[in-house]
């Protein structure tokens, strides 16, 4: 296990240099002008000589990959530098919001795996019933539905229809304190959202997992010897059932923080979306690249959570042979 | 909802890296809203950053900040941090400002010349990157004359100068020591001003409590929260549940509060003008016939009451039709037959399509507009229908800042600007042909040198009939040769709890949000009760 997440260390350190790289070329490639961001609406009344000045201030022209390599050397050095964009370094910019973003993610993901788990074992019991036709249906339906327009909906329903919980933000808007129970209230509708777009894959794949389960010959010769079907479902059919939902947590990471984002967005949620989405148009260098790292880093920590936990799991499985 | 009472209360400063933002102990709760000494605003933007430094409150009504002057009501400029207007000597060239006694910052320092030096330095610096740092290019040199008295010295008579020094006054003592770009003084500023910021949640909502050593007194509101809220809808939504107290709104949202007994709408009047500018460089658009053809066959009525729902007014030129400074005379009728007249005699015939013609070349050019901004879309869609009428073809597209920039001295482009507080501000890098194509001053590449002296005599002149005189010639000159079709000015509409006595609003310029609508003076506001 540690030699596993040794080697898959080991192995991020290539692959992160390459994805700051590629932000830093794409970013420079992008037609978008770093300056007019930097600026705002005052660009557009801006005069030529304001103009050439922030491009010299911001250092815009020079070569990205040299940009690249200094903003490496320091970052590795702890300095992550100065957002642009932000005006404050981007340290503060990410600790300032990173830890909502991550209580977003958490709550919306354990919500997902738990309510697609008892979904899909329901489903899984009667395969061909009316309640496992409703819920393949349900999945299905809400895998096609894009995540902003789920949540314009829940904005509707839940907080102009029925008014029973806010619309937005972290804390009701004539507060200024940050207490647990309006934290709680407010992050209902978001995660909740955030979750509903991520349960069809959990859904489908326990139900496809435990209904498989229930056909394999440990489960029949439980069923055989009189165990209770409580204890055959739980004890024998969901432990192999929900071994290919291990895998899925590890592939989900990735469209789990692009729904953030747009939930994020919908929801005034003081999160890192904004500030990836600001850092992209405005070809903002070193907060990108401290994004982009950040991501991926996610990414790779949920492969390696994945098949750890795979590994323990299943015991067909040997990790030092991963 | 639960509601808590309001207990004053020191405001914690938020350590930097923390996770949870800080915040004064005070009320919370949407019920604590009810009462007049606090106010939840809807706004559409946030700012990029609180500090003057890089341009926050340039413009004044900053709340967290004072400048050595001010604006009332009426746009008339009054003392603030100054105690009196300032004193101008040597032709025009030397402002010397006598600060008022026993103000302070915020964190107990009392202000000094220096603070007023330091701000007005670094705000010049090269490295500082201030957007707005060429609308004091005037200043020559900036010192302290002992404790109390800033002078100015400027490169050339200036008569607008003065309006110049609202910009807000930073400390010293905060803010010297850091990187004015990327320093913490942008997101935790302290000033002299009326309120002080008591937290700031990133795209979410800024917080401030009232400032009670304020020197112009304790503001009766305490608190005020600017929330962030982006869509117009959602804005409007919040508001109708009670979670806001007021919000800037488009003209077709801000109508359905009409029958709403305890919200009042206000309509500030502006000098946002949207125009479309007519490059001189191209042959159709800097021919003076077509211009004025143009700016005959325009049904300007009609856009302001399609358009803008009627929040707006015709726009004859640059400055706004209730500025004082505005030319009566320009206003003028549309006249089709006119424009056909005029483009007759220059020669632009008619053909076959509808379409005039002049040695073979037809009366074509293309308009663009910023993708995304309606408004603008609507403006440039009712320009080609009207320019039709008259013959010539408009062929309208949109596209990005980064794609028309570089097309502006060949293209129109649907542009709006509009600054405040003198007509110099906005007159001379809209027509002054010294800054034809300087970034996006004088987009039109406009080039009268009637208007360019009538420019220089208005900004240096000390005389306010001379200056008077010059501004009328050149809105007069504009009506000969429109250089821009001027549309309309559009109004700003806002929408707040009627639970405060005689609200006002100012002429606002292009911008507004946060330091426009009603809330200019939020630190005056007076309860109804």
């Amino acid at each position: 296990m540690a030699r596993l997440t040794a080697r898959r260390a080991l192995f991020a350190v290539p692959v992160l240099l390459v994805v700051t790289f590629g932000v830093f070329a794409v970013a420079a490639a992008s037609p978008f002008d770093p300056v007019k961001a930097y600026a705002g609406t005052a660009a557009l009344g801006a005069d030529q000589e304001t103009l050439d000045r922030l491009r010299e201030n911001l250092g815009v022209d020079r070569p990205f990959t040299a940009r690249w390599w200094d903003w490496l050397t320091s970052a590795l050095g702890g300095d992550l530098g100065q957002s642009a964009v932000m005006r404050q370094p981007v340290a503060e910019v990410i600790g300032e919001r990173l830890f909502w973003s991550a209580l977003l993610c958490a709550a919306a993901f354990a919500a997902a795996v738990l309510l697609g788990t008892v979904l899909g074992v329901l489903a899984a019991r009667r395969p061909g019933s009316l309640l496992d036709r409703a819920v393949t249906s349900l999945a299905y339906t809400l895998e096609a539905a894009p995540v902003f327009w789920t949540a314009l909906l829940a904005v509707w329903l839940f907080a102009l229809q029925l008014d029973v919980l806010p619309a937005g933000g972290l804390t009701d808007t004539g507060s200024d304190q940050v207490t647990f129970g309006q934290v709680t209230s407010h992050l209902i509708l978001p995660a909740g959202v955030l979750a509903v777009s991520q349960l069809p894959w959990f859904t489908l794949y326990v139900r496809q997992g435990v209904g498989d389960a229930l056909a394999e010959d440990p489960v029949r010769g439980a069923r055989a010897r009189g165990l209770s079907e409580r204890t055959v479902l739980l004890g024998h059919a969901l432990r192999s059932g929900l071994l290919p939902v291990l895998t899925l947590i590890g592939s989900r990471v990735p469209e789990l923080i692009t729904g953030a984002l747009l939930v994020e967005t919908v929801f005034s949620w003081p999160g890192i979306a904004a500030a990836t989405v600001e850092a992209a148009t405005s070809v903002d260098f070193p907060l990108l690249a401290a994004l982009a790292t950040l991501a991926t880093a996610a990414v790779l920590a949920g492969n390696l959570l994945a098949d750890l936990l795979y590994g323990l799991a299943d015991p067909r499985v040997k990790l030092n042979e991963m | 909802m639960t509601t808590r009472r309001i207990r004053g209360a020191a405001a914690a400063v938020a350590m930097a890296g923390a996770v949870a933002a800080c915040s004064a102990p005070g009320s919370g709760g949407a019920d604590g809203a009810a009462s007049a000494d606090s106010v939840v605003i809807g706004v559409p933007t946030e700012p990029d950053t609180l500090s003057p430094l890089l341009g926050y409150g340039k413009d004044g009504n900053s709340k967290i900040f004072d400048g050595l002057l001010a604006r009332d009501a009426g746009m008339e400029l009054k003392p603030a941090l100054a105690k009196a207007l300032p004193e101008i000597t040597d032709g025009g060239r030397t402002y010397t400002y006598t600060l008022r006694d026993g103000v302070r910052f915020s964190d107990g320092e009392p202000l000094t010349a220096d603070d007023v030096v330091f701000t007005y330095r670094t705000v010049l610096d090269d490295k500082t990157n201030n957007t707005a740092k060429s609308e004091l290019a005037a200043v020559e040199e900036v010192r302290a004359d002992g404790d109390d008295k800033v002078v100015f010295t400027l490169a050339h008579p200036y008569a607008a100068f003065a309006a110049r020094t609202v910009l807000p006054v930073v400390p010293e003592h905060v803010a010297g020591g850091q990187d004015p770009n990327t320093g913490s003084f942008n997101t935790r500023p302290v000033g002299t001003g009326p309120y002080v910021l008591t937290g700031w949640s990133k795209g979410e909502k800024l917080t401030f409590k009232a400032n009670p050593d304020y020197w112009g007194g304790e503001p009766k509101v305490k608190k005020l929260t600017m929330a962030i809220i982006a869509d117009d809808d959602v804005r409007a939504t919040r508001l109708r549940s009670g979670d806001l107290d007021g919000a800037t709104l488009p003209p077709n949202l801000a109508a359905t509060f009409k029958g709403d007994d305890d919200k009042k709408t206000y309509r500030a009047t502006s000098y946002d003008f949207r125009a479309v500018t007519l490059p001189t460089g191209n042959p159709v658009a800097g021919d003076t016939a077509i211009r004025r053809a143009l700016d005959l066959a325009v049904d300007r009525r009609a856009m302001v009451d399609k358009i803008l729902d009627g929040a707006g007014r015709p726009a004859y030129g640059p400055l706004p039709v209730d500025d004082p400074w505005f030319a009566k005379d320009v206003e003028r009728p549309r006249d089709l037959t006119e424009a056909g007249r005029i483009l007759d005699e220059a020669g632009w015939k008619s053909g076959k399509d509808g379409i005039r013609a002049k040695d073979g070349r037809p009366a074509r050019f293309t308009l663009y507009y910023p993708s995304g901004d309606k408004v603008r879309q609507d403006h440039a869609l009712a320009y080609a229908s009207d320019a039709k009428k008259a013959g010539i073809d408009v062929r309208v597209e949109s596209a990005t800042w980064e794609v028309i920039e570089p097309r502006m001295n060949h293209d129109a482009v649907l542009a709006g600007f509009g600054s405040t507080g003198d007509p110099d501000f906005g007159l001379y890098t809209l027509l002054h042909s010294s800054l034809a194509g300087d970034g996006f001053n004088n987009m039109a590449r406009y080039d009268n040198p009637a208007v360019d002296e009538a420019l220089d005599t208005g900004r240096r002149s000390q005389d306010t009939q001379a200056r008077e005189a010059a501004y009328d010639d050149i809105q007069r000159e504009l009506v000969k040769n429109p250089g821009y079709t001027f549309l309309t000015h559009i109004d700003h509409m806002y929408v707040l709890a009627d639970r405060w006595k005689d609200l006002t609003t100012q002429t606002e310029p292009h911008e507004h949000g946060f330091a426009s609508g009603p809330w200019w003076n939020v630190e005056d506001w007076r309860p109804r009760t």
